[in-house]
């Protein structure tokens, strides 16, 4: 999971390292094992991630590949959907749903589901308007309540499903149209009310943007801690007679990394640049990648995911995590909504409706995290959501009817699951389920 | 007796568990004493495994009292088990699949540094612990699922070494195993008596029992059958005791080959 260097590929003959070669003493304790191979140099790792690839491990493949495909699509048709102005279009278009994606990760892990996360995120632009427009409370106060009321949407369905163990999908199905009904109250008979352009949460979620020289800067200071973090555990690993990963391995990941995210600010920057808003919504999907893999809660979460009964015999507080992880994707659901009213500085009877829930969850799935629990990251929702976004943006510039558009989400979204099941499979022929 | 033994680490009396219909445990007597190992044996179906379950918080039993370190308690949850000081290897073996043999090994028990997972400690200490086991698995950075039946009954026994156990329990664990590993095994039983653990073993394996036991505690359909001091029993009687007869068809076989298995 945390180290890609694992030797396991299948065995070719020429790889087999001769066990009488080296001392075993010599090698790193995890190292030792004579049926492993080695995984020496840029062939090793080639072979390796070759062999993880054919067992069904995509990781974020099918992904990035889809993507590639996608934009080459679009823009053969379209030479505008991959200038800087649309790209910073895409980045502003993508923050609201990818948030809630995020959340949708935290229940996937769990082998769970969260069908009101639209309605949710409705009913928090709903409460956000009403406050801050009609009883002209303040921006903080708005957005908490906003939030508060995620958090205590989650709260709820965590302690039904608890107490009555009632399938999440049941429980939130219901949520939806009680959320529904809810976000038509809150708004009363006025239907819509429009957010001031002038007002701070409109402007950050469409005018303001990181100055070129700190877009930069974020863009080198990233991989430069990365790699430093990758050095330190390797020399605590080393310390501790295990077995590290080549530093020229990891100066071409952190150069990769930094390569990218250069020429994504060059990009972007060409136009009007990387907005305050997109900036959050990566910070929150490295912060919730972190605490997924590094914490215990995120361990608690994965181990849930693969097998519940071993999980709670393990000691694990089993609801505790169902608890949170209920809350945490109510209340990523209402931030999604916060941001969706303030990019379109308004709230209606129709936020949060139409393809927002689907589009959440497929953000998720097209991303690569299983919808059969235990398998998947933060980052699924990053990538996922720039797919879902880019067909979304990339049929809008054709010009092309929305009836066209749910039909070839449809179809993307039931690839992904395919490929999720087909690569279930081989995963449990190659002993990797 | 068991339970007045002033070495008792756990004891329980009328201990009774329903499934629906089934009546699985009926008044069961039961303990172990520190330093001691107590071979828990039946016929498939006895119980043996529900009490397991019943004394490490799986399933909270319907009735009776147990006494852990000299004072009474209910053990309602695995957590509390663990913090008491039970550790246990499932019969029916609790390891996720998607996670690695660190992540399995360390379950609910993470260790944390600057409140992140500390990875590097956890896997020295895993290599460690299954050396000491004389574990052959290759890696631990792989998904248990890729591991064999045997490799993975070693990660389960290992897992309920962590901690500071007093009392470990054992459901079957030789029963995936291979030869050196069985002895393994059972070197490990004695050792965690040397240390002046309680261990309950379930085994099948009457050699294996009479080899390591000090007790041996027998079930039969849900009740106890019989309490045997290792010193002064013998298989034919213990035998007895599980299927419930004197003349059985264990007996009867063991009657027509007798020339050759006295001895065994
Ligand atoms: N979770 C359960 N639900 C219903 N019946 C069970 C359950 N677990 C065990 N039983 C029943 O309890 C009895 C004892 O089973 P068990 O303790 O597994 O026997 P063994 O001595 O072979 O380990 C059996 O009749 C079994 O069918
Ligand atoms: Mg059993």
């Amino acid at each position: 999971m945390s180290t890609p260097d694992t030797p396991t590929a299948a065995p070719t003959e020429a790889e087999i390292t001769d066990p009488t070669a080296v001392p075993a003493d010599v090698r790193p304790a995890d190292l030792q094992d004579e049926r492993l191979i080695a995984s020496q140099g840029f062939g090793g790792w080639a072979s390796a991630t070759w062999g993880r690839l054919r067992s069904g491990d995509l990781g974020s493949l099918p992904v990035v590949v889809g993507l590639v495909l996608i934009w080459g699509v679009f823009y053969a048709l379209e030479p505008a959907f991959l200038s800087s102005r649309n790209l910073v279009n895409l980045s502003l278009q993508m923050v609201a749903v990818g948030t809630i994606a995020i959340g949708v990760v935290l229940v996937l892990l769990l082998g769970e589901i969260d069908l009101s996360i639209g309605s949710m995120s409705g009913l928090a632009a709903a409460i956000l308007a009403v406050l801050f427009v009609a009883r002209e409370t303040s921006v903080i106060i708005a957005v908490l309540a906003a939030l508060g009321a995620g958090a205590l949407v989650g709260l709820l369905y965590g302690t039904l499903f608890n107490r009555f163990g009632v399938p999440s999908f049941v429980i939130t199905l219901a949520g939806l149209l009680a959320l529904l009904g809810l976000q038509l109250r809150v708004l009363g008979n006025q239907g819509t009310i429009n957010l001031p352009f002038e007002s701070s949460l409109v402007r950050f979620a469409s005018q303001q943007f990181l100055p070129v020289w700190l877009a930069y800067v974020l863009a080198v200071l990233a991989p430069a801690v990365y790699a430093l973090s990758a050095w330190r555990r390797n020399a605590r690993r080393a310390e501790a007679g295990l077995s590290t990963t080549p530093l020229s391995r990891l100066a071409l990941r952190a150069l990769g990394l930094a390569a990218i995210l250069i020429i994504v600010v060059a990009v972007l920057n060409r136009d009007r640049g990387v907005s305050y808003m997109f900036l959050a919504f990566l910070v929150l999907v490295v912060i919730m990648d972190l605490a997924i893999r590094r914490t215990t809660w995120g361990r608690s979460v994965l181990a849930i995911g693969g097998n519940v009964e071993a999980a709670r015999r393990a000691g694990i507080n089993v609801k505790r995590i169902y608890l949170s992880v209920f809350t945490l994707c109510s209340t990523f659901a209402a931030l999604g909504g916060i941001f969706a009213a303030s990019r379109l500085a308004s709230a209606n009877q129709s936020s949060g409706g139409g393809d927002t829930n689907l589009n959440a969850i497929a953000a998720a799935v097209i991303g690569g995290t299983s919808l059969f629990g235990g398998r998947g990251s933060a980052y699924s929702a990053l990538l996922g959501i720039l797919v879902i976004q880019s067909i979304s943006n990339g049929l809008d510039l054709l010009a092309v009817e929305s009836n066209v558009k749910f039909m070839v989400t449809g179809a993307v979204l039931l690839l992904a699951v395919i490929i999720d099941s087909l690569s279930r499979r081989s995963r449990a022929a190659h002993g990797r389920a | 007796m068991t339970t007045t033994s002033p070495a008792s680490v756990l004891s329980m009396t009328g201990v009774s568990k329903r499934f629906g219909a089934v009546q699985a445990l009926k008044d069961i007597e039961f303990g172990v004493d520190s330093g001691e190992v107590v071979a828990l044996v039946g016929d498939n179906g006895a119980g043996k495994s529900t009490l397991v379950k019943c004394i490490a918080g799986v399933y909270p039993p319907d009735d009776g009292h147990v006494v852990f370190d000299n004072s009474p308690v209910t053990i309602t949850s695995p957590a509390q088990a663990q913090e008491l000081g039970i550790a246990t290897v499932f019969q029916d073996l609790a390891l996720c699949d998607n996670l690695d043999v660190v992540s399995n090994l360390y379950l609910g028990s993470e260790v944390v540094r600057n409140r992140a997972l500390d990875e590097v400690t956890m896997e020295k200490e895993s290599w460690r612990l299954l050396r000491e086991l004389s574990a052959k698995i290759p890696s631990v950075r792989i998904p248990v699922a890729s591991l064999s039946g045997g490799q993975r009954q070693t990660v389960a026994i290992a897992r309920s070494l962590l901690g500071k156990p007093k009392v470990v329990m054992l459901d079957e664990p030789t029963a995936a195993l291979g030869v050196a590993q069985t002895a393994e095994v059972l070197n490990l039983v004695e050792r965690l008596r040397e240390n002046g653990l309680g261990v309950i073993l379930i085994s099948h394996n009457m050699s294996d029992v009479m080899a390591v036991a000090d007790r041996v505690v027998v079930l039969r359909l849900g009740r106890n059958n019989g309490e045997f001091r290792v010193s002064d029993t013998n298989v034919q009687e213990i035998i007895a005791a599980i299927t419930g007869a004197t003349t059985n068809a264990v007996s009867a076989r063991a009657a027509r080959k007798a020339p050759q298995e006295e001895q065994a």
